[in-house]
């Protein structure tokens, strides 16, 4: 940098020359104006107004001037910088505006590419209809009970009025285990969970026993060895009839839908007197199908009513067997099979789709039913 | 039970209009379950009418015997002339009365009758048989009528052929509607109609009764508490079942054999009493009912020679048994095609005694499955005199006067109930007289006031208790007229922690990508080879079946693995091949000295505790397990890039998804344990327990599964884990992380958990996390030497780290790690 002079001699400071200073400033303007890209402008950026560029090498000059000169020469400059600047600025975002605009487009990808890299998995709808009809029960304020599969007949017949040689006992085709005569089972029904429910808590009682079941049935379309029962437990103090239709009508307005009513057809279990077959209304047609012109239904076959499971008023002799007072006590029970709730439920028309784990019948039911 | 309803219109008194549907839903309203209504006939129409056959021409030439007939049916066919009419059955004559049906008519199932050219002449309709016509099964002749059928007439009419017919599952309570008698019954309250009891018969005079009686006695009363047996003579063994009777037993579900069997068969249905007819020339000595003595055996009418246990009930003579009581004849004594005398028993023999005699021997009649669920006491007199009757008035014979009698003491049965339990077991007033009056329609004696005192009818001897009387009640008042009661709230404590815990695991391995099965417990000893047991593993010992749907899988599993390898390969048949499955579910295992049976408690008061400790120590251990299985890709190859196929690791990493889930890291070690390839086994520890193992499956494992290579599989069980815990709210510092890297040289074998283990150690309190990054063996690191390369992340709660902080912090990790481990600082 060169120090202030002592002298004024315009002509050897020709750079702020006005004109000079005025045509500096056009051909950067015209630079910039021209800059394509980015980097054109970047170079014009350097060109003119760098260090090297006319304008500041003017601009250092300015000390050379005499001091009245300079106040001068020093507007001047600055408002050839101060227009040089703001075009680069303006310029600046115009070209930024640009080439975004350009490599958005340029950088826009297939989203309709496939990404299945991780595994899909599901939980079994046997298992998820379960908890969702369990789940029914405990919001009424049952608790979950569960126990053994190999199941001592005690528990599994005697102690539910099965008597020793009746007929009720050999209709469920039985699985014994080791001999016929160990006095083990694969028990045959939820039901012995209403026994140890009933010997192990304190009354009142309200219990769901969801559970694995097994019956010598070959595997068909609608049978299996291996099923699934849930039935609901209540003994208590006045316990009638008109609790049983109801515990069972919120059951089924919880699990399929308000408003849904349900009929009794009177039958007979050795653990419930009386007993009944519940049915519901259809929660599809509502019943229409049934009726002259209705449409056909294929949940319910058009019957307008679907066959739910069984139920009763727990049989005192249970009761007494359990050492309770049946005197006191009374209380209702009601069963019903999961594996037939999930085929009229989600339509599933196959035992073997639900028992051989083929992973396309399981993956669409996810994790919740 | 198979009830036709012009049968049941005999006993009660039916509205004309009342069609089978319509009683089907009634009397399943009153308990009954009524299955189907078979509207026999239905389809069937006009005209089919009744013909004498006037002349037979045989044609020739064809394949078999064909017939050309002139049939006069009357004005029935509108011109009065006689139809010709081609026939290919030979088994009737001129003068027959036949069955015609004309052209237009349709037979059962839809089968239309024309007028059609057929062996060179026009047949002008058809000659019916009893299979044609639906009211039998005998396709060898056409039906030749009585010789009173008036020519002409509507056939239709005459031989019953339209019925509607309701077919029952009778319920093990209601042993009487095993018969015409009970249903009408129950038909007759439903419409509150008049019921005529068929069972009502006038018995003769006991002075008439005074004659001969075959001798006979009862030796054990707790076998039998009634025995009656009535003879006749001078039967025609020619003599035919009437047609009716033979449409009745078709209708019901029964061959016609003969008249004298269908007479017992008929009345067996109509009374619900099983009849048995001995061959009186046959029979040697006293009958005597008694128990079975070591080492007999009778020959039964299914030609099958038995040898009989000593609780078995027999009726003897003095050749020993004759036949197996209630349950089936012996053949030496029936009645064959020259019969002319009988012997026809009618008794009451005990329900438990029957059913363990049928059970015992696989032989399961009619007449056993009635007994085993209860017949009426007071029937035999009355069903074995109809019998007589009806030998006498179809089969020409003579009644023998007199009837043999033999009862045991039958103590009278009394319900005591107050007349109010029937309203509070239903939640209904009905009222005392409703109760009476319901109780004494279904047959009972009613006595008292507020307190009743029942005595059920004899056919009801399912009714012991207030219950029973409440439910005869209560259905006959009709299940449709209980009112529904909201459900109390009650307070419930929710889902225990173990069910919470399994659905979170549930959850948790779906969530990676399994899928879940719920395989059969079904499991062999060829699985234990197949999963390479060794002979004294512990899974080899499983419980065993005494009757498996197969004798492939007789055994109850004692690890989820086959049933989980099974679905594996059945999925990779049907062309998934990346699948990963899981299961959660009980295994089976016998516990050491556990007694051999489990006791049976009396039901008549509760358990004490000590009782129900040995009902359940002959239970098996059945702990909850949950495995997992995979193969081929856990990540498959796409567009992105390469796949990723699923190893030990991720077998290993399913446990410590389970884990977590209970709030437990788990903490592996190398193992070798069966079904688990030997060098990529990890045992799994939860503290200082064994929780399972995971890795990949031994290749011979693979091998008999038929699955794809590097199978891999994990199994734990779930209380191994432990209670799950409530986790601590982790204190998080705002302060700056520290991160010091380190590679560590150690010998091939040193297990990368023990290294890690030891850095953890070693680094301290400050240490935040730590993360293996790199994995290097090679000539940098030499022969039997492996390079593990970990970023350590320092972090304090208090104030930021400073850079000797950190480092020392390393520093010390790395002594111990080299202190436990021989590591060396990479490059060092």
């Amino acid at each position: 940098m060169s120090a202030p002079n002592k002298s004024y001699d315009p002509v050897e400071v020709s750079a702020l020359q006005p004109e000079e200073l005025d045509r500096a400033r056009d051909e950067a303007l015209a630079a910039i104006a021209s800059a394509a890209d980015l980097d054109a402008l970047k170079r014009a950026r350097l060109a003119h107004a760098g260090d090297r560029s006319p304008l500041a090498l003017a601009n250092r000059e300015i000390g050379a001037l005499p001091p009245q000169a300079r106040a001068e020469a020093g507007k001047r400059i600055g408002a050839a910088r101060g227009a040089v600047g703001q075009a680069l600025k303006a310029r600046q975002a115009e070209l930024e505006e640009e080439r975004d605009q350009r490599v958005l487009v340029e950088e826009a990808v297939d989203v309709t590419l496939p990404w299945e890299r991780g595994a899909r998995g599901a939980r079994h709808p046997l298992t998820t209809i379960r908890e969702r009809m369990a789940d029914v029960f405990v919001s009424m304020g049952f608790e979950v009970s569960e126990g053994p599969e190999v199941e001592a007949e005690w528990f599994n017949f005697d102690a539910l009025n099965f008597k020793p040689d009746h007929p009720a006992r050999t209709m469920q085709d039985t699985f014994f285990v080791g001999s016929e005569d160990t006095g083990l089972v694969l028990r045959t029904h939820t039901s012995p969970l209403q026994i140890r429910s009933l010997l192990t808590k304190p009354l009142p009682v309200y219990v769901v026993a969801p559970g694995r079941t097994y019956r010598t049935d070959e595997l068909d379309a609608t049978h299996s060895p291996v099923f699934h029962q849930l039935e609901g437990l209540v003994v208590d103090e006045g316990i009638t009839m008109a609790d049983l239709r109801g515990g069972i009508d919120a059951f089924v307005n919880g699990m399929f839908g308000e408003g849904l009513t349900t009929r009794m057809r009177p039958s007979y279990f050795p653990f419930t007197e009386p007993s009944a077959e519940v049915d519901m209304r259809c929660f599809v047609c509502r019943g229409a199908s049934a009726e002259p012109g209705g449409e056909p239904c294929r949940t319910c076959s058009s019957e307008g009513w679907i066959e739910l499971g069984g139920c009763g008023m727990v049989n005192p002799r249970v009761l007494v067997a359990c050492g309770i007072d049946p005197d006191r006590y009374s209380g209702w029970a009601f069963g019903l099979g999961i594996d037939r709730t999930l085929m009229f439920r989600h339509g599933a028309e196959d035992m073997h789709d639900m028992m051989e784990g083929d992973v396309r019948f399981t993956l669409p039911f996810g994790m919740e039913i | 039970m198979r009830a036709p309803l012009s049968w049941l219109r005999e006993y009660v008194d039916l509205p004309a209009a009342v069609t089978g549907r319509e009683l089907a839903a009634r009397l399943i309203d009153a308990g009954l379950e009524v299955e189907t209504v078979d509207r026999a006939g239905a389809d069937i129409t006009g005209p089919l009418v009744v013909g004498e056959v006037l002349a037979i021409e045989e044609l020739t030439g064809f394949k078999k015997p064909i017939r050309y007939c002139r049939v006069d049916v009357g004005r029935a066919n509108g011109s009065g002339e006689p139809q010709n009419i081609v026939c290919g059955a030979v088994n009737f004559a001129v003068g027959d009365r036949v069955v015609v049906i004309l052209p237009g008519g349709v037979l059962p199932g839809g089968f239309q009758i024309g007028a059609r050219k057929t062996y060179g002449h026009l047949s002008e309709g058809m000659i019916c048989s009893v299979s044609e016509l639906g009211i039998g099964e005998d396709h060898d002749g056409i039906l030749v009528l009585p010789p009173d059928a008036e020519i002409g007439a509507d056939a239709i009419e005459l031989l019953g052929l339209r019925d509607d017919v309701l077919d029952i599952a009778i319920t093990p309570d209601r042993s009487y509607c095993l018969s015409i008698r009970g249903i009408a019954r129950e038909a007759a309250i439903a419409y509150g109609a008049a019921f005529t009891d068929p069972a009502a018969v006038e018995l003769p005079a006991e002075a008439d009764a005074s004659g001969e009686a075959y001798p006979a006695s009862i030796a054990d009363p707790s076998a039998c508490d009634r025995f009656v047996l009535r003879e006749v003579r001078g039967f025609d063994p020619a003599a035919q079942t009437p047609l009716w009777m033979r449409v009745r037993l078709h209708r019901a579900g029964m061959r016609p054999v003969s008249l004298a069997v269908d007479v017992t068969n008929y009345l067996m249905l109509e009374l619900g009493q099983p009849l048995h007819a001995f061959d009186r020339a046959k029979l040697t000595g006293p009958i005597v009912v008694r128990r079975a003595e070591a080492g007999e055996s009778l020959e039964t009418l299914d030609h099958v020679k038995r040898t009989l246990d000593p609780e078995d009930i027999l009726i003897t003579d003095a050749s020993g048994p004759i036949s197996m009581a209630g349950t089936m004849g012996g053949l030496a004594t029936e009645i064959d095609g020259a019969s002319t005398d009988m012997v026809v028993e009618a008794a009451h023999f005990d329900a438990i005694g029957t059913a363990r005699m049928s059970r015992r021997h696989r032989l399961h009649s009619e007449a056993s499955y009635r007994f085993e669920r209860g017949v009426d006491r007071e029937l035999p007199l009355y069903a074995s005199y109809r019998a007589a009757r009806m030998l006498a008035e179809l089969g020409g014979a003579e009644i023998v006067a007199g009837v043999t009698h033999a009862q045991a003491p039958a103590p009278p049965v009394a319900i005591t109930m107050p007349a109010g339990h029937p309203d509070r077991v239903a939640g209904v007033a009905y009222g005392r007289d409703t109760v009476v009056r319901r109780l004494e329609q279904v047959g009972c004696a009613v006595e008292g006031g507020e307190t009743l005192t029942v005595a059920p009818p004899s056919w009801r001897p399912d009714l012991t208790d207030p219950n029973d009387l409440a439910e005869e009640v209560i259905r006959l008042e009709g299940y449709e007229n209980i009112p529904a009661r909201a459900p109390r709230p009650v307070a419930g404590r929710g889902l225990t922690v173990e069910q919470r815990t399994r659905r979170r695991v549930g959850r948790a391995l779906a969530g990676a990508g399994y899928v879940e099965v719920l395989s059969f417990p079904f499991a062999s000893e060829r699985d234990w080879d197949d999963l390479q047991l060794p002979a004294d593993d512990p899974r080899r010992t499983a419980l065993r079946l005494a009757n498996p749907l197969s004798e492939d899988e007789p055994l109850l599993r004692t690890t989820l693995l086959p049933g989980l390898l099974r679905a594996l390969a059945r999925n990779l048949g049907r062309g998934f091949g990346d699948v990963g499955l899981y299961e959660l579910g009980l295994v089976f295992r016998p516990r050491e000295g556990a007694p051999a049976k489990a006791p049976r408690l009396r039901v008549d008061r509760g358990p004490t505790p000590e009782e129900i400790a040995s009902v359940d120590a002959a239970l098996p251990d059945q702990p909850l397990r949950v495995a997992v299985v995979l193969s081929g890709e856990r990540e498959p190859s796409g567009w992105w890039g390469p796949g990723r196929p699923g190893i030990w690791a991720d077998a290993i990493e399913t446990a410590r998804t389970v884990a977590r889930e209970v709030g437990v890291e788990l903490a592996v070690r190398a193992d070798r344990h069966e079904p688990w390839h030997p060098g990529r086994c990890a045992a799994l520890y939860a503290g200082g327990t064994l929780v399972g193992h995971a890795g990949e499956l031994h290749p011979r494992v693979i091998k008999a599964y038929g699955l794809p290579a590097r199978t891999c599989a994990m199994e734990l069980e779930m209380r191994r884990l432990g209670e799950p815990r409530l986790p601590r709210s982790p204190k998080v510092s705002t302060y700056p992380v520290a991160t010091q890297d380190v590679a560590l040289v150690v010998g091939a074998d040193v297990p990368a958990g023990e290294v890690e283990g030891a850095l953890r150690e070693g680094a301290g309190d400050l240490l935040e996390s730590i993360r293996l990054f790199d994995l290097y063996t090679g000539e940098q690191v030499g022969e039997g030497r492996k390079s593990l390369a970990y970023t350590l992340r320092f972090r304090a709660p208090d104030r930021t780290l400073t850079a000797e902080e950190a480092s020392a912090a390393r520093d010390a990790a790395v002594a111990v790690a080299a202190d436990r481990t021989g590591a060396t600082l990479r490059g060092a």
